[in-house]
């Protein structure tokens, strides 16, 4: 009984706001909150690639002229930051997770909607508080790190207001979280089980539980930085007798799997994408899964391979050297499933397989440079240079960032109702991976021969590198071009998609595009198959 | 005309010989000027390799793919019905398994080789501070009775590194070391994180307020390279630099001697 009243009430709350301006209103749509935090996320995309042009344009000349020195760590900070909370974690979990897993599921919404628009209503105004400090007594400064001293002794305003979003996003990600393993285990239609899930799904409950862990970790080690800087306690102040390398195990527990809470859902979409466009089942359901949560239980062991160079100990150097490289090997049967996903199908060459295919490439490279980099000797040279900057840029933007754009040309006739242009599409991607691979590539150069991160200056030998660096920065700057000109040309005028214009088997496609506010009319379909291509299906 | 199989071994071959072709001539570290330096490179040479063979395969695969498997001009319907294969996902889990436990093994034994499993020391009777704990770093043998004095202190602040002669009683602005000789320093810092890299040495340690850490390693070519702060520590941080100049036994006896304070002077 209960449950049919609950319905009730959540489609009456879902028809009142309407048209466009129901994605500015507290809606109980998942589908609405999910277009809402992928618009949002890319506004500050926009913002954080801006900061990161002007990264580039400081670094065509060996000296710091462009702004001052300590507006360029507020820019870096901002920089890491923004890209962080506010584009990937958001997008790949909130935007996509919102949108499609009541579909997957077959429920007709996330378990609790409100703490859903809650949720999201919390990024853009912590956004915002983070982008205004800089205007009011200048941003935080200390990296997106926060490592004390440094972020004890540097401005007080810019650093609480930093610590104070970066909370408020945390609170969001850990609602998102319990929201996304409620629906999954609880919401799934009768009849559906687990192991006949996307593998979307299994991605968003592997990294719910990593979030639902270990976001708490850094908000409470962030509580305990403000009163370090606010009532002088001495938690990590060595002034006081406080320990700064405890704050750095603590951050980085969080951290780390961070970089997974990134990752897990990139890898989860493009395992939806590419049967699709391969007419292919994907490879190895089973792997898949079972690589999935060992790569949750080894995400979460392994946070001290950041802190080599720090103080830790040889045995426990040791330790995460080995559960380090040990995450390659779930990490790998997985692109070695994408290929054979790949193997013997019929692939549609479009601006979604391109850029799912630019992903693995990514991917492979920043994977190989992670195993070298969790190898104890070898980080201690390169550890804090530009060859980790190269690292971790070919996996959140070569990996997740590749696969956010992949997802857009995948659903947006989901979303609209209208097909994206495959020609400025193309060109899109064209410039995207060129301009990335010429941004991140000679980095790694940089790194090895000597020059540290977070520099605004630098030996002049490295002038020519930076300037080629700084070149596909600005390629990837003008990509956006395309790719803006694109949605606006296409949400307008775009050629009609029909309800499922990939000929997809998983449940969201089983509906119309854009699908109404129940998501289906009247039961929602049982899909034990979502990836049964290969034995003309439809 | 050559079997399939042929073709396969023959392109497999050839990524593996490009692989190590690229791996022995192409250089990508700077001069190796400590003994540290070519136990790393050969680490970093193995590895190069290794990563070279996975992306050029994997890269090849996917480019492959997407040509080969391409969907044509009026072809309809899907591709093979294949969901797995135990047995090649069983390979695709054990060798690299394997090759990960391999280089985990090869890369704990350089760093043996590097002095890291070592005991942290660094002799301070002349400071009479012997006791102190030593946080972390990287320490060699460590067993030089040199008369002169290769035990140095450093101390870093925002944005420079002073480097304490305690034997001779004096702080200099460049750190003097003499060559082939072991030289241990002694690290602590006066306000935030700061870490001592010498990219031609392949050594970085973090300087840590209120935790000393230590940092052994051995010059093995005269010069001057750069000591490079490798940790965000403020507004100038890219500033904040020294040299190292290694020199010869002799040179280095005189700079030491000139230097110290003359009730130190024989």
């Amino acid at each position: 009984m209960t449950i049919l009243i609950d319905k009730k009430n959540q489609v009456t709350e879902k028809i009142q706001p309407k048209g466009f301006l129901r994605y500015f209103s507290f809606s109980l749509d998942h589908k609405v909150i999910g277009i809402q935090y992928l618009v949002c996320g890319f506004l500050f995309y926009l913002v954080g690639g801006t900061l990161a042009s002007a990264i580039r344009i400081e670094l065509t000349s060996p000296m710091s002229d462009f702004m001052p020195r300590d507006v360029y760590n507020q820019v870096l900070t901002l920089h890491g930051t923004i890209m962080i909370f506010l584009w990937i974690v958001p997008v790949v979990n909130g935007a996509f997770g919102n949108y499609l897993i009541p579909f997957y599921v077959g429920a007709r919404d996330m378990a609790f909607p409100r703490l859903n628009a809650v949720a999201f209503w919390l990024i853009p105004p912590s956004g915002l508080m983070l982008i205004t400090s800089y205007f009011i007594d200048g941003a935080a400064q200390a990296g997106w790190t926060a490592y004390p001293p440094l972020s004890i002794t540097t401005p007080q305003s810019g650093q609480i207001v930093w610590i104070l979003s970066v909370l408020l996003l945390g609170g969001s990600s850990i609602f998102g979280g319990i929201n996304f393993i409620a629906t999954i285990l609880k919401l799934r239609r009768p009849g559906l089980k687990l192991m006949q899930l996307p593998m979307y799904c299994w991605a968003m409950l592997g990294t719910s539980i990593l979030v639902v862990l270990s976001t708490p970790v850094l908000a409470g080690t962030l509580i305990l930085l403000s009163f370090d800087i606010v009532a002088n306690t001495g938690f990590f102040n060595p002034v006081l007798g406080g320990n700064v390398v405890v704050y750095q195990h603590l951050f980085w527990f969080y951290s780390h799997p961070a970089v997974y809470i990134m990752v897990l859902p990139a890898f989860g979409l493009v395992s939806e994408i590419l049967p699709i466009h391969c007419r292919k089942p994907l490879f190895g359901y089973k792997t898949m899964v079972f690589s999935i949560m060992g790569i949750v239980v080894l995400g979460l062991v392994v946070w001290a391979h950041h802190m080599f160079t720090s103080g830790t100990p040889p045995w426990m150097r040791l330790f995460f050297t080995i559960a380090t490289a040990f995450i390659a090997v779930p990490t790998g049967i997985k692109f070695f499933n994408w290929v054979a996903t790949m193997w013997g199908g019929k692939i549609s060459i479009n601006s979604a397989m391109l850029f799912s295919c630019g992903f693995i490439i990514n991917f492979v490279f920043g994977g190989i440079t992670g195993v070298a980099l969790a190898q104890v000797p070898f980080d201690i040279h390169v550890h804090d240079t530009y060859f980790v900057v190269a690292h971790f840029h070919y996996i959140v933007y070569g990996g997740s960032v590749f696969v956010i754009f992949s997802s857009i040309y995948h659903w947006f006739p989901k979303v609209t109702g209208k097909l994206l242009d495959e020609k400025l599409g193309i060109l899109h991607f064209a410039l995207t991976f060129i301009g990335f691979n010429l941004c991140f590539a000679p980095q790694h150069w940089l790194g090895l021969n000597g020059m540290p991160r977070r520099v605004a200056e630098y030996d002049p030998q490295f002038q020519f590198v930076n300037q080629i660096s700084s070149l596909g920065a600005l390629f990837m700057a003008i990509s956006t071009i395309p790719f803006l000109i694109n949605i606006f040309l296409s949400v307008k005028n775009g050629k009609k998609a029909g309800d499922n214009p990939w000929k997809a088997l998983t449940p969201e496609w089983l509906t119309s595009s854009p699908p109404p506010v129940e998501n289906w009319k009247g039961e929602a379909p049982l899909v034990t198959e979502p990836y049964g291509y290969g034995s003309d299906n439809y | 005309m050559l079997s399939k199989s042929s073709y396969l071994i023959f392109i497999i071959s050839g990524v593996i010989g490009i692989s190590f072709w690229i791996g022995f001539n192409v250089n990508l570290l700077p001069t190796e000027a400590s003994i540290n330096a070519p136990i790393y490179d050969e680490l970093f040479k193995i590895l190069f390799i290794i990563g070279l063979i996975l992306f050029i395969g994997m890269s090849l695969l996917v480019v492959y793919s997407l040509i080969k498997f391409r969907k044509r001009k009026g072809q309809i319907g899907d591709g093979i019905a294949l969901e797995g294969n135990l047995k090649l996902e069983i390979i695709w889990t054990v060798i690299p398994s394997i090759i990960v436990l391999l280089v985990g093994l090869y890369s704990y034994n350089i760093y043996d080789r590097m002095g890291g499993m070592n005991e942290l020391n660094h002799d301070h009777s002349a400071m009479g501070n012997n006791s102190e704990k030593i946080w972390a770093g990287i320490s060699q043998s460590n067993n030089n009775l040199s008369l002169i004095d290769t035990n140095i202190e450093v101390s870093a602040m925002q944005f420079a590194f002073l480097f304490n002669y305690p034997k001779g009683d004096f702080i200099s602005g460049e750190l003097h070391v003499p060559v082939n000789k072991e030289i241990s320093v002694k690290m602590e810092s006066k306000d935030v994180i700061h870490a001592f890299w010498i990219p031609e040495f392949r050594i970085k340690q973090d300087i840590i307020p209120g935790q000393p850490t230590v940092l052994n390693f051995t010059p093995t070519k005269v010069g001057k390279y750069p000591i490079i702060c490798a940790e965000l520590c403020g507004p100038y941080h890219g500033g904040m630099r020294a040299s190292i100049i290694v020199e010869e036994q002799s040179d280095y006896e005189n700079w030491f001697n000139q230097n110290k304070k003359d009730e130190l002077k024989a």
